[in-house]
Order: C-alpha cells, then structure tokens, then sequence
C-alpha cells in the first residue's frame, strides 16, 4: 500500500492540477494578508473558505483523479497486489497530495507574515487540521462514489450534488426544522444535526474557537456542557476520525467486490 | 480680661497636648490591645500599631476623630467573630493594616471596616483576607478609598458580600484598588457625585462594579475582567465611563456591561473585548457610544426595547460574532462614523468613508434570537446566503437601522 | 495450470457466463475466440481477479484465488488498452512495476528488442499508440511468469514488432509456458496456436486444435471454420 501510495503522491505532485491548487491557495493567502493585513480577519475569511471550498475541491479531485487513472488501476489489478491496498493507495495518494498543496499554500504566506510571533497560531493550526480532515474525508467520499459509478458524468453528477447538498442544502433543512420545532427543547436534537454532517462538524470545531463567547450565551445544560467544557472539542474530533473512517471502511469493501 | 486670657490659653494648650501618638504592640508598649487604645484615645489622637497579629473583632470607634496607622506585618485577626472596624467618626483614617477572617452571616453584613455617618475618610493601603464585606460605608461623605486589596473565599453569591459597598454616601473617590473573588466587586447604592479609577475588579460571583440609584459619577480606567456577569449600572443618570476594560465575561447572562434604565450616559474609549455580550442596553435614553472598541465579542451590543435617542459614533466593531442585535422598534437612535470589521463596500471618492451604507443587524440574529439552537449554524454558507439575501432586501430587519457613513478604517484616538 | 469449474457470471441483466469449464493443463498457446460480447474477456478478467464471479471455482497452479492476490505473481498479463499514468516516465514505469512485483535484468534485453532506448525519459502521455503498446508488452514479458495471458496484443505494432512479438511468444513457448491470447486477426491466431477455445454465449463451444476444428465444421480454411460455427449459431 506505501508503494502506490508513494507512486501515486509523486504522480500527482508533478500534475500540474497540484501547482493550480498550491498556486491558489499561496494567492489566496497572500492577498488576505499583505492587502488587508489584518491577521484576525484574515484567518475569519479563511475559514468561510476552507469550509465551502476544501470539500468541493476534495471531491472533484478525487472523482477526477479515479476516473483518469482508471488504466493504471487495471495494470496494478494485475500484479500481485491486494485490492485494498491499491485504493487505499490511491486514495491516501490524493489525499495526501491535496493537504500537502494546501498546508504549503497557506502555510508559506502566513509563516512570511510573521504567524509564529502571534497568537493567531492555534487559531489557524485548528485550520489547517479541519481542511486536512475535510480533505481526507471528501476524497474518501469522492472515491465511494466513482467505485459505485462506472459513467464518468454520473460520478461528477452526484460528486457535486453531494458538496451541495452538505454545504448548503442540509443547513437549510437544518434550519428550517430548528425553527419548525422551535417550541420543543432543541439543544441535543442541533448539535446531533451538526455531527451528521462533515462540514457543519468542521465548522462547529472552528467556531468554538473563533466564537466562543457567542456560543456561551445560551442556555440549556447540554449546549453548556458541549460549548463550555473539553467535552464538544473531544466529541467533534472524534466525530470527524469516524467521518474518514466509514468511507474508507466502504472503499475497502466495495473495492472487493467490484468487477473491472 | 487676665482670667478670660488663661482660660483661652488653658483650652488651647490643653488642645495641643492631647493630640498625641499613641503606640500599640505585642509586648512592651503602652497598649497590647487596639480597643483599649482606642478607648484611652483622644479625639485628633493618632494610634501606631506595630507589626503583629492581634486577635480582635469589632474595634469600636464612636465619635472620635482617630489617625489608625500600622506597618508591615500590622494584621488583625477577627478569627470569624464579626467585624474588623466599626466606626461612626469624622475625620478618621486606616492605613497600611490587614485585616483577616471575616465572619460569614447570613443575616449581618459584617465587614472588615464599617464607616457609619462618617465623614472626611481616608481607608489606604488596607489589605482584607477572606473578607465577608471588605468596606462597608453608610451614609457617608468626602472620603478616599485608595489602594486597597480585598478577597474573598465565597463560593456562592448568597455566602458573600461586597468588597466595597456604599449605601447613601457621596462624594468618595475609590481610587487603584484590587478586588476579586467577591460578590460584587463594588457595589453603589444611592452613591452619589463619585469618581471611580484605576481599579483591577476581577472573578467576582455577580458584577464586577454594580451601580444602583446612583447618580453624576464618573469611572474611569478601570479594568473588569472574568466576573460572574460583568458590570451592571442601572437606575442611574448621568454617568460618565471613559476608558475602562471589560474583558472575559462569559455566560448566559453575561456581558461587558449592563445599561438598565439608564439616562444621559456618555461611554467614550472603553474596551470591550471577547464578552458574550459587550453592551446589555434596557431602557437607555440619550446614551453617547463615542469611541470605544467592540472586539471579538459574542454581541458587541444587544438592545432591548425602550432605547430612544442614543448616538453610536466613531466606535470600532471588530470581528464580534454579531454586531448588534435589536428587539423591538428603533426609537430615533442613530448609528453613524463607525467602523466595523464585516463591511464589505467600497470607497470610490477615497474620503475614508464607505460610499454604500452597513446595515448592523443580521437577519441571522434575528433567527437566532427567535430559536436560539440555531447558534450552531454560525457562519455557514447557507447562513451567509440568506443574510445577504436580506442585505440586498430587508424583510426581517429594520430598515431604518443603518450606518449610512460607514468608517473604511478603524477610527483612532 | 489454470482450472475453470463450473463459472457464472451475471452483468446487471445481462448473462455473461453460464457454467464454463475449462481446464488447461499443459504448457502451450491457447487462443480464446469468440464473437463480441462471448465473454472472452470476462474469463481472462476473472482468472485475473479483475472481475468477481458470481458463483463457480478458479484455481491457477493449484491455489484457489477467491480473496488471494499473491498468485498473480505467476501470471504476465498483457491489457488490451495501453494507457499509463501521463505523468511517468518509461523509465520510471519500469522501474515502479519492477518495484511493485520483483526485481528483474529482463528489461534491458526487452528494451533492445523494441529499440525503446530513445523513449525512456519521455513521459508516457506524449508516446504514440504504437510505442506505448511496446512499453505494454515489455511490462508483460518481463518477469517470466509461467502463464502468460496475452489480450490483443498485436494492436498498433509496426511489421518489425509483430515479429519481434511473434519471436517473443515463441521463446516462451519453448520454455514451456501456458499462454493465453484474444485476438481478431484469424491469421495470427493460425499461426501462433496450439488450441483454440471457442467460447459462444457464455459456455466453451469448442476445445481443441485447429485441425480438429476445421474437421468439425468441414472447413478448409481456419477462417472459414470460424465464420462456419457463428451462421451455423445464427450469431
């Protein structure tokens, strides 16, 4: 598995999707903070982007890169390789190769910036890791889906229908049940919602650094326990752990089966 | 004409030679114990109380004009018997003592040092351990209260009192003193015409300073941090706080400061940094917001119903999680010069101030205030599309609630 | 050698295999033929483990390979569509497949053979077909396996190559291994094989030499033979 994973990170550091990525990610940096300079803001737009645009990309990505690579996928079926250990391979290949163009991206113009003088740090450590985790969890689930569609146009279909739907349509229905069942106590029901979704969990673990205090003005002993104690940090990282974990429980199984 | 010339002699001198030191200590003085000092005392007297620890509660001083001075290592064990001092004298003065182990009570307030109609005070350089009340002061006037130390060991607000409370008195300046782990960090109730500065008020059970019924004072440079439930100043006119520090007050009922039923207010140059709520307004009329900064807090101001004619000027709004949330109707308040860190326009004709006006007020708080769960959707994409949806056209918010000359940057003082 | 028993295999509604026994056991070149959509490719798949039967038991020398990848060291396989990750090198393909299974000196003869010197250091996405089937097929020559599955290998080769190629097959041949091959070109498969194995709607029609399959459908011509089995199959 290290072996296809090292061949496919190589493969795809030299892409050039990985230097418009990297490249994007350096600009993206660079112009929050050397034209508006302003660290705390910078690292407030950050998140609104790492949230929306780490998991649309992981995802294309990973879709794109399975369905390129379907010819070399064949060639490794064939040598005394376990199914496994070749999409898993591949998919840790991507994932990896994503977190690096990203950590490097935004790393390198905060690092110049003068990040380690400030107390930014932790807020944009925290950041990294979320977008590290979105990543590894949308290409998993971009890797589910090519496996489970042969047609490419499908996979890039419902790839994108998932992004919109997590991203925006589901905090819509969120919302509108919150305030539909508003006269009943909602505190558990929410912050169960938020658990069920990725980038909701992504966000959750963003704002209880960003926005704590906010967080702290209501009431409700769950929402208290949850916000005000170690106890949401813990849950929500773990929530995300298992979030990488079942998809790539299913690219494991659903890679045994499949015909080629 | 000779008599009346000796009896004028004989008072004066009398006058002079009783105002004396007297000198109290462990072993070897004239005085082992300060009671019985102050009780051979004469008024104008001046008491000395060498290093030492003297067990004595309730020190009574009645209608004698008494300079108290210790030194280091002066402490006066009360042993929890009731209170350190209590005085009802004109011209008296505590200095450099400490006092230790108030009684708890749930019916008394004993305090380190009482004050009743006392007029013409200096308390200074008093340290008071597990205090019960620190200072407790009634129906007082003219007095100083400067560089104090006052701590408590409560854990709840019904077993602890006040560090420095005033009842009825006017005209106190309570200068440069550290009060923490109390109920209110400083309390005023009907305190009238007082100059409040320099004090550190921190992790105290209910408010760090606490106004009632008290009116023309003025504080300053203070700095409020992590209490129970902030600052609290209500049923009060014409206060003036400038320069002051609200930081840390986290909790449901939480804020920088709570305005209720308050009139003619100016707040210029204050701090309002990572409070659940800066600014709690109840009731406020002809209130002046000039100048201060709102920085990373939950609300940087939540204004309740009843606000009429309040001005919010040149203050900067920095990335709170809401700027200002509003119940109820907009009674003639204008919002104007401000900066704030969520504004997106632009400025064309490079004069500083934004061509296109900010609304302040989310459609997204207005959810929240409505079912408050719906917190945990801060800053998602679908919440940013609907308040920009709302932005373009309000349908939930006030319209009128606008700052129509947006700063392009912070203000600066 | 390889030991097929009883397969099936089911695409969506579509029956591909319907109890194939096969059984090779000696050395030699078998041509597997049959008409589009027989389930030529669907049987070498599944000797691969490339596709998952539904029922039904391969074993490849003597080993079972239901949930087992290690026996695939034993076979040189050959795809059909030459396609490689853009971004290598040959060099670097080479090198990574020899990583990936054994090490080998092969290659450099193999390499001689194809006059590919001039393309190692080229990347794999700017190579024409032609030369991207002949990197394909020193990939497959390389390890002497003692089955070789061959899928189309003539596609896009040049008359030299297919020598060459023809060369190749020989040599292995010699040595005694088990090949297997799809092909169109009838006059390639009359000249290479030993046996045919004529698969028609999901079941072997026909084992055996070309001989007796020309005696079986009365035919002259190998060519014709075949032609013969589909009209008389109404395919």
């Amino acid at each position: 598995m290290f072996k296809i994973l090292k061949y496919c990170f190589f493969d795809l550091m030299r892409s050039s999707w990985s230097y418009v990525y990297f490249g994007f990610y350096l600009l993206l940096g660079i112009m929050l903070l050397f034209l508006n300079n302003d660290l705390s803001k910078a690292v407030i737009t950050l998140m609104n982007i790492i949230i929306v645009l780490v998991p649309l990309i992981g995802t294309i990505f990973g879709v794109m890169y399975y369905y390129n690579s379907k010819e070399f996928t064949e060639l490794l079926l064939a040598q005394p390789l376990k199914r496994s250990s070749i999409f898993l391979g591949q998919y840790l290949g991507v994932a990896f190769s994503l977190s690096m163009s990203l950590i490097l991206g935004l790393g390198i113009p905060f690092i110049v910036y003068g990040l380690f003088k400030s107390n930014a740090i932790w807020d944009f450590s925290l950041l990294l890791i979320v977008g590290v985790f979105l990543t590894f969890i949308f290409s998993a689930l971009a890797f589910n889906i090519a496996l489970s569609h042969e047609n490419k146009i499908k996979g890039f279909g419902y790839a994108i229908l998932l992004w919109l739907f997590l991203a925006i349509i589901y905090d819509g229905l969120f919302l509108m049940s919150l305030i539909l069942f508003e006269d009943y106590p909602l505190d558990k029901v929410s912050l169960i919602g938020t658990m069920l979704n990725p980038i909701d969990l992504s966000r959750t673990l963003i704002i209880l650094k960003l926005d704590i205090s906010a967080l702290l003005g209501y009431t409700g002993a769950v929402f208290k326990q949850f916000f005000g104690t170690s106890f949401g940090l813990i849950i929500s990282f773990s929530a995300l752990l298992i979030w990488v974990g079942l998809p790539v429980m299913r690219i494991i199984v659903k890679s045994k089966k499949k015909d080629f | 004409m000779k008599r009346t010339f000796l009896i004028v002699l004989l008072i004066i001198t009398t006058c002079f030679a009783s105002a004396t030191t007297i000198t109290i200590c462990e072993a070897g003085c004239d005085f082992q114990s300060i009671q019985t000092a102050v009780d051979s005392s004469k008024s104008g007297d001046s008491l000395f109380i060498k290093a030492g620890v003297y067990k004595e509660a309730n020190i009574i001083i009645y209608k004698k004009s008494l300079h108290i001075t210790g030194e280091d290592g002066t402490i006066i064990d009360t042993q929890n018997k009731g209170y350190g001092f209590s005085v009802e004298a004109t011209d008296i003065i505590i200095k450099n003592l400490t006092l230790r182990n108030i009684k708890i009570s749930y019916t008394k307030e004993y305090a380190g040092i009482l004050l009743f109609k006392s007029y013409d005070f200096v308390i200074q350089n008093v340290t008071v351990e597990n205090a019960f009340f620190g200072f407790l002061i009634q129906k007082s006037k003219d007095g100083e209260i400067r560089n104090n130390v006052i701590s408590g060991q409560g854990t709840a607000e019904a077993d602890s009192g006040n560090a420095i409370h005033l009842w009825h008195c006017e005209n106190v300046r309570i200068i440069n003193n550290d009060v923490r782990r109390m109920r209110d960090g400083i309390y005023l109730e009907f305190g009238n015409s007082s100059y409040i500065a320099d004090n550190y008020s921190t992790e105290n059970m209910r408010y760090g300073l606490h106004f009632m019924f008290s009116n023309d004072n003025i504080y300053e440079n203070n700095i409020f941090e992590a209490n129970g439930a902030g600052v609290a100043v209500m049923f009060s006119k014409r206060i003036k706080m400038f320069n002051n520090l609200f930081k840390r007050n986290w909790g449901t009922a939480s804020y920088g400061i709570l305005l209720k039923e308050i009139n003619d207010a100016e707040l210029k140059h204050n701090v309002f940094e990572d409070n659940t709520i800066g600014i709690n307004a109840d009731g406020t009329n002809r209130i002046s917001y000039f100048e201060n900064v709102f920085k990373n807090n939950g609300y940087a101001i939540k204004v309740h119903g009843a606000c009429y004619d309040n001005i919010y000027t040149r203050n900067n709004f920095l990335h709170n999680s809401f700027d200002l949330s509003y119940s109820g109707k907009l009674n003639s308040n204008k919002f104007e010069n401000n900066y704030w860190s969520n504004y997106t326009g632009y400025d064309l004709d490079k004069d500083g101030i934004g061509d296109v006006p900010y609304r302040p007020v989310k459609l997204f708080s207005y959810l929240v205030n409505r079912t408050p769960e719906s917190i945990v959707l801060l800053r998602s994409l679908f919440i940013d599309i609907i308040n920009f949806s709302e932005k373009v056209s309000p349908v939930f918010t006030p319209e009128n609630l606008i700052d129509n000359k947006p700063l392009m940057h912070q203000a600066s003082w | 050698m390889v030991e097929i028993k009883n397969l099936h295999k089911t695409f969506g509604k579509n029956k591909v295999l319907n109890g194939v026994d096969l059984s090779i056991n000696k050395g030699g070149i078998f041509a597997v033929l049959g008409p589009n959509g027989s389930g030529k490719t669907t049987i070498i798949k599944s000797i691969l483990g490339m596709v998952i039967p539904d029922s039904g038991d391969i074993t490849v020398l003597d080993t079972n390979i239901k949930q087992n990848s290690e026996y695939r060291k034993n076979i040189d396989y050959l795809p059909q569509i030459a396609n490689f990750p853009s971004n290598l090198r040959v060099i670097e393909l080479i090198r990574m497949i020899k990583d990936l299974r054994k090490q080998t000196d092969d290659d450099v003869r193999l390499i001689d053979v194809f006059k590919l010197q001039p393309f190692l250091n080229k990347k794999l996405g700017t190579l024409s077909g032609g030369t991207k089937q002949k990197v394909n097929i020193l990939l497959a020559f390389m390890f002497d396996s003692p089955i070789i599955i061959l899928d189309e290998p003539t596609t896009g080769l040049d008359p030299i190559s297919l020598i060459r190629l023809k060369e190749l097959i020989a040599n292995e041949k010699k040595k005694g291994k088990t090949i297997l091959i799809t092909s169109h070109i009838m006059s390639f498969v009359e000249e290479v094989a030993d046996e045919i194995v004529f698969i028609l709607e999901g079941k072997i029609y026909f084992k055996g030499s070309i001989q007796e399959l020309k005696n079986k459908t009365n035919q002259m011509d190998f060519e014709h033979a075949i032609a013969n089995i589909l009209t008389e199959n109404h395919v």
